[in-house]
């Protein structure tokens, strides 16, 4: 890596920002993985599609998180100059693509707690953060129903379908505790009307997971044993990876544009 | 000071004419006019400023209007505006003009069925196709070639067509 990475002026609004940014870019990015190796053309371009809408909504979180700190960082440098350890993602959203069924259950489990969370921060104290949520509402009701709409076919499909959405489920499901972590920093933007707490939304995204895999015949795993890190920089091997293609460019090339 | 006033009004009339010009690159038969896209210009100590509110988050369009504003008012002899993207309120397919609409059936695209069921998990829309005018139309991927348009199809006409999605 050629180029020196950022330092990041943390407060609890730039992380917050920061942290939603790094969702949707993460999960952004693996989504477009998937671009020319899609199981039919349709879904090729649905993916890519929400995969813009994800990355459109990094950009704005990223601008607002630099705009917060105050120093010399843009949306490019915090995509392009930090480190692992300093990407504050969910755990969940840079869990590899697997199969198909494996994508489309890592979409159902992070859009059924976006799309509501959204909607609820359009109430933010904060104009800019309430206005991002306006946006992003309208796009992760789509999400939310594309993904619902392929794990029901593919757990009430075929023996192997089922198999698959079934394995995915139980692998992916202990990253599902993380949508509702809060820190010291969020619990501060929470009582002053800046961040919503997630727990509000524990009710509603269990109720559309239990409907989706009811629906779908999937069993929802019984073990309530969660793994964390993500928002605190403790990642999984898989996000290195990611970024080292993610920002090899600008790292090679400090600056380049065309 | 009158004079003055009115000839700043005049900028500012003539600015939005020139911008409202515009049209989308991904759809160009609408301009940002009848798009809702376009949402103020001003003008302050005779320098002009045209906001714009984005589509979509991840809309790539939107740079290249920014440039295409600049450009138009070039030409009309308005140099240095500054183009500033606005978030809030949030665009929505509500704004679209109804001019917009009718060029836009025209176009073969079926325009936005308001309230049009973004919102239910499992929505039902009724859209009628754009080249024959059947209700018995059916969706085949909410995501289309663009970030604006689902992929349906007529089963009358038997013709696939573009439908722009609410938001
Ligand atoms: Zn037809």
């Amino acid at each position: 890596m050629a180029t020196a990475s950022i330092a990041i002026v943390e407060t609890p609004l730039v992380n917050y920002a920061l942290r939603r940014g790094d969702d949707a870019l993460i999960l952004g990015h693996r989504l477009s993985e998937w671009c020319g190796h899609a199981p039919m053309l349709e879904e090729d371009m649905a993916l890519a599609n929400m995969g813009l809408d994800l990355i459109g909504q990094a950009r704005e979180l990223y601008s607002y998180a630099a705009q917060a700190e105050g120093a010399a960082n843009t949306e490019d440098t915090l995509a392009y100059l930090r480190d692992v350890r300093q990407y504050r993602n969910l755990l969940l959203v840079e869990q590899p693509n697997g199969d198909f069924a494996r994508t489309m259950l890592r979409q159902l489990f992070y859009s059924a707690f976006a799309d509501p969370y959204w909607r609820a921060m359009m109430g933010s104290s904060d104009p800019t953060l309430a206005a991002i949520a306006a946006k992003s509402e309208k796009e992760s009701a789509y999400h939310l129903r594309h993904a619902s709409e392929w794990v029901i076919r593919l757990g009430d499909g075929t023996e192997e379908s089922h198999r698959r959405a079934q394995t995915a489920i139980d692998e992916l499901w202990a990253f599902t505790g993380e949508l509702f972590h809060v820190d010291d920093g969020d619990a501060a933007l929470i009582k002053d009307g800046i961040a919503i707490d997630p727990e509000r939304l524990r009710g509603v995204w269990s109720e559309t997971i239990a409907t989706v895999l009811s629906r779908a015949t999937l069993q929802r795993p019984n073990s309530d044993w969660m793994q964390q890190g993500g928002r605190a920089g403790h990642h999984s091997e898989h996000l290195g990876h990611l970024l080292s293609e993610l920002q090899s460019l600008q790292r090679s090339f400090p600056g380049a544009t065309w | 000071m009158v004079s003055a006033a009115v000839d700043l009004d005049a900028l500012r009339q003539r600015a939005w004419a020139a911008a409202a010009t515009v049209v989308d690159p991904e759809i160009p038969v609408l301009t940002i006019a009848d798009l809702g896209v376009l949402r103020d210009v001003t003008v302050k100590d005779s320098h002009v400023e045209v906001a714009i509110t984005p589509t979509y988050s991840g809309c790539p369009a939107m740079n290249m209007i920014a440039l295409e504003i600049e450009l138009a008012l070039a030409r009309e002899g308005i140099a240095g505006a500054k183009i500033t993207t606005v978030l809030s309120p949030a665009w929505t397919t509500d704004w679209m003009s109804d001019d917009g609409r009718r060029k836009l059936k025209d176009y073969g695209i079926a325009p936005p069925v308001s309230g049009g069921g973004r919102r239910a998990l499992f929505g039902e829309q009724q859209v009628a196709c754009p080249q024959c005018g059947s209700i018995a139309t059916t969706v085949l991927s909410e995501f289309g070639s663009t970030s604006c348009k689902a992929l349906w199809r007529c089963l009358d006409c038997r013709e696939p067509f573009d439908y722009f999605k609410c938001h």
